[in-house]
């Protein structure tokens, strides 16, 4: 198979890609970071000149960072937690023999194919509006007060509108994973006296872990970076500036480029943290 | 014509050399076989050969020519892959016609050839099913065809059987050997299986650590054992050896005496070992018993007659066949 | 793992899994439901389910007032030519790194992964001077290339992982049966491949379609593709609950469709190859 010249034109197939993605990370990444230690408000006085760390200790001590980082975590892990528990018991329940199986699938994955700024808007419209929306009709006829969702609980709308929309990709996931199960398996472990309980103790969490993880990773990734479903339903106001979110305001709107960029820095080593054991994971199933 | 000469061949990868400097002649029109543990490097041996990869060091001659930098589509080799590497989107027939399209050959000639070989080949039934459509000795002979279309200088086939069930590798042996009386072409064939290379080779190439062991007929290898090595690896069941005092007796470091060159006696006596039955094989037509207890080694595998009943714990009385013991000394090499 | 089990179990099993299912997808159902309706009924107390008169009038509006056909094209445009032009340049680096792997590919396909966890938000104001300083601030051109280097690495792994099925004794085959580099390329693996690039332009199609940063960020009118112009009905003008719908069931239906026939593929496209 790898003779030399196979191998030499190999490197030439190669060489696009990989020169366009060093070029899409090192040039941008590079300007951050340059920014990212300078004063610089391109619409009052431009590029005032090195400040050192100074944007880093102010983006961390401003009164808006902590509460940016709780909201980042509030929304993270209550979307991860509802996911996980929800996927594993809906991939459970997709795995046993029904009817009509290929559609509930379709009908459960469809939400991941509904653009962002669509699903946030009709969310916040069509079902959270708290006169004309759905949820409010419901609230009115078990003769409750209709919720004024994104104004009181605006947090957990949004976890909830995200829980939408990331369910079917975990149940999908973990679906594929339980179902590499070995049968064998499950019945030996039958045979050997576990009941239900057990065998979902001892077989099915295990061997879904690693999916679990994967979902973990993957999920923490993307939602770290969610933006439309808060530029739509929200704007970032009553309290849910996640990190992403107020790095992009420093930026854009307050066009404060050096503080908005050292914000970056930090979203970038965060982010990196977590794809670091993202890697280990799919870099260990490369060598299978 | 397919005569083929390695000189000095070696191959490395990076810093492992998996076949050390090595010389070998393979004659037009024969059957060789390369045999040897998993991992001896008789595949990349084969695949030096086909052009698959670079040769570290040394030459490849093809009837005369340098053949060591040409592109595995030049050398005008055919080869047979184990998992048969037929192309599944293509129906039987542009499978074998593959070669001669490639080849730019005209239309009219290619669909003779196809015609001639699916007849050959007993495949002019199936010419227009797609190979996932096939049964496994089916697949094992479209590749077949696809090789001997070209009228390749040799063959090359790299344990083609191996994916076979037992009854159909039978079968399938069988026809590879009719075949190459047929050809006369030379054929180059790589296995793990000695059962194989016995029954198939002009010339059995006995491979360990890259390095050849012995070259020889079957009988040859089967009657005169280089070493220790070639020894245990060729015949079934193996070759019984035996050290120490019973091997000082014959001046050797090391005898070996085969299962089927062993009697069983009634009574113990003079050069008679005597030991334990352990497990028996009954085949029918022969028993193998496995002898513990003799002093001599751990087993010592027997070959008698499928009539004879001897049940587990019983005592045995053998007589090894004097002219039939190999000797070998320290090294592990033949003495005369 | 799919064992025997009673009718009674599988009815049981199926009303609750179908009722989970129509849950989940109910919110684009009754969207898709509210277009057909009037304002008024939209907003009818108690809601109307499936009863009211049903109206085709919301789509004309829509396209009327908001030319969605203008957003559709620069969707189909964006997600179109940013899919294809990714398999042009993933498709020989994928063949290299599947059938010629050597020492160091591990390590570049796990650094062009790394690539897609930067997060967006932290290089937004680099590319956004870029994009002014170059005059692609608002053109299809820039935002297609923007879309093509993020969905790179997923092009480049997702073929990676089909290349890798498969078998490298075929391509040896074709070359051992004379065929050059490029008829191995052109006769036997693009047609063994083709069910696995499908799947790769059918998925980076649907990311790119449904890419919600850049493309707020980078178009203002010229270039804006559907996830602005459902955006722009973040600001709500009287009665509107219909024409929403409206506007929202045209930007998702072809994806949906589209995604139905991938969610297979999507597993293997999302986890890199690791959840199969």
């Amino acid at each position: 198979m790898a003779t030399q010249h196979s191998r030499s034109a190999a490197r030439l197939m190669m060489a696009p890609a990989v020169v366009l993605l060093l070029g899409w990370m090192l040039v941008p990444l590079s300007m951050t970071l340059w920014f990212s230690f300078r004063k610089f408000l391109p619409l009052r006085g431009g590029d005032q000149g090195f400040v050192g760390f100074d944007n880093y200790v102010r983006f961390i001590s401003s009164s808006s960072f902590w509460p940016a980082v709780q909201t980042t975590l509030v929304i993270v892990l209550g979307v991860l937690i509802i996911t996980i528990v929800f996927g594993v018991l809906l991939a459970m329940l997709l795995d046993q023999p029904i009817w009509g199986q290929g559609i509930v699938r379709i009908l459960i994955i469809a939400p991941f194919f509904v653009m962002p700024t669509v699903s946030a808007l009709v969310w916040k419209n069509i079902f959270m509006d708290p006169v004309n929306g759905l949820l409010a009709h419901l609230w009115r006829a078990f003769g409750a007060d209709p919720v004024v969702w994104l104004t009181d609980v605006p947090v957990y709308s949004i976890v909830m509108i995200l829980s939408w929309q990331w369910l079917p990709f975990a149940t999908l996931i973990l679906l594929t994973a339980i179902q590499s199960l070995d049968g064998e398996q499950l019945e030996a472990s039958e045979m050997d006296g576990a009941g239900f309980l057990s065998r979902f103790i001892y077989i099915i969490l295990p061997h879904l872990s690693r999916a679990i993880t994967i979902v973990i990773l993957i999920q923490t990734i993307f939602l770290l970076s969610i933006f439309a479903e808060i530029f739509v339903t929200t704007g970032g106001a009553f309290g849910t500036r996640t990190l992403t979110y107020l790095i992009f305001q420093r930026v854009l709107e307050s066009q404060n480029v050096g503080l908005g960029s050292a914000g970056g820095v930090y979203a970038i080593i965060l982010a990196n943290i977590v794809a670091i054991f993202l890697m280990r994971i799919v870099g260990k199933n490369l060598d299978a | 014509m397919g005569r083929i000469v390695l000189e000095k061949v070696k191959k490395s990868f990076s810093e492992v050399t998996v076949i050390p400097p090595l010389d070998l002649e393979i004659e037009d029109g024969e059957f060789v076989v390369f045999v040897g543990p998993s991992g001896c490097g008789k595949s990349t041996l084969l695949r030096l050969i086909a052009g698959l990869e670079d040769v570290t060091d040394g030459t490849i001659r093809i009837d005369g020519n340098d053949a060591t930098s040409i592109p595995p589509a030049k050398r005008g080799l055919a080869m047979v892959f184990q998992s048969y590497a037929l192309y599944p989107h293509m129906s039987v027939r542009k499978n074998i016609a593959f070669p001669l399209k490639m080849a730019k050959m005209d239309q009219a000639e290619i669909n003779r050839r196809v015609e001639n070989a699916a007849s050959v080949l007993n495949l002019t039934d199936y010419l227009d099913r797609r190979p996932g459509q096939l049964s496994g000795g089916q697949r094992q002979r479209v590749a077949i065809g696809r090789a001997i279309v070209r009228e390749p200088a040799a063959f090359l086939f790299d344990e083609p059987l191996s994916n076979l069930d037992a009854a159909l590798r039978v079968g399938m042996r069988m026809e590879i050997s009719e075949l190459h009386k047929k050809l006369d072409t030379t054929m180059i064939y790589v296995t793990h299986d000695q059962v194989e290379a016995m029954t198939m080779a002009d010339k059995i190439v006995v491979l360990r650590a890259g390095n050849i062991e012995q070259v020889g007929s079957p009988l040859e290898l089967y009657r005169e054992p280089r070493n220790l090595f070639v020894a245990g690896f060729i015949g079934s069941p193996k070759m019984n050896l035996i050290e120490g005092a019973e091997a000082a007796k014959h001046g050797a470091h090391t005898i070996g005496i085969r299962p089927e060159h062993i009697d069983v006696v009634e009574a113990a006596g003079e050069g008679v070992w005597s030991g334990v039955v352990g497990v028996s094989e009954h085949l029918g037509s022969d028993t193998f018993f496995h002898i513990h207890e003799t002093g001599l080694a751990e087993t010592i595998t027997v070959r008698a007659d499928g009539e004879v009943s001897l049940k587990h714990g019983d005592t045995i009385h053998l007589k090894p066949r004097a002219d039939v013991i190999h000797r070998f000394d320290a090294e592990g090499l033949r003495q005369s | 793992m799919a064992r025997a089990v009673t009718k009674q179990r599988k009815t049981l099993n199926t009303l609750v899994a179908w009722a989970v299912g129509l849950l989940i997808f109910f919110p684009i159902l009754w969207t898709i439901l509210t277009s057909f309706k009037t304002e008024a009924q939209a907003i009818n107390d108690p809601p109307l389910f499936l009863f009211f008169d049903w109206t085709l009038e919301n789509y004309g509006v829509v396209q009327e007032r908001s030319d969605y056909m203008r957003f559709l094209w620069n969707s189909i445009i964006l997600a179109g030519g940013s899919t294809l032009l990714g398999i042009l340049v993933a498709v020989p680096a994928a063949w290299s790194m599947a059938f010629v792997p050597s020492k160091r590919t591990k390590d570049i396909l796990l650094w062009m992964l790394s690539t897609k966890m930067l997060p967006a938000v932290g290089v937004l104001y680099p590319i956004y001077l870029l994009f002014i300083e170059l005059g692609l601030l608002d053109s299809r051109v820039g935002l297609t290339i923007v879309l093509m280097l993020i969905n790179l690495p997923i092009i480049v792994w997702m073929l990676y992982t089909y290349f890798r099925e498969i078998p490298g004794e075929i391509l040896e085959a074709a070359r051992m049966d004379g065929a050059s580099l490029r008829e191995e390329i052109l006769y036997v693996l693009t047609p063994m491949a083709i069910p696995g690039i499908a799947s790769t332009i059918l998925l980076n199609f649907i990311l790119a379609w449904n890419e919600a940063f850049w493309t707020l960020n980078l178009t203002a009118a010229k270039a804006a593709p559907l996830t602005a112009f459902i955006a722009s009905y973040s600001s709500p003008e009287g009665l509107f609950y219909a024409k929403l719908s409206a506007a929202s069931t045209m930007a998702i239906a072809p994806i949906l469709i589209l995604g139905w026939f991938s969610q297979k593929q999507l597993v293997r496209g999302l986890t890199f190859g690791a959840v199969k």
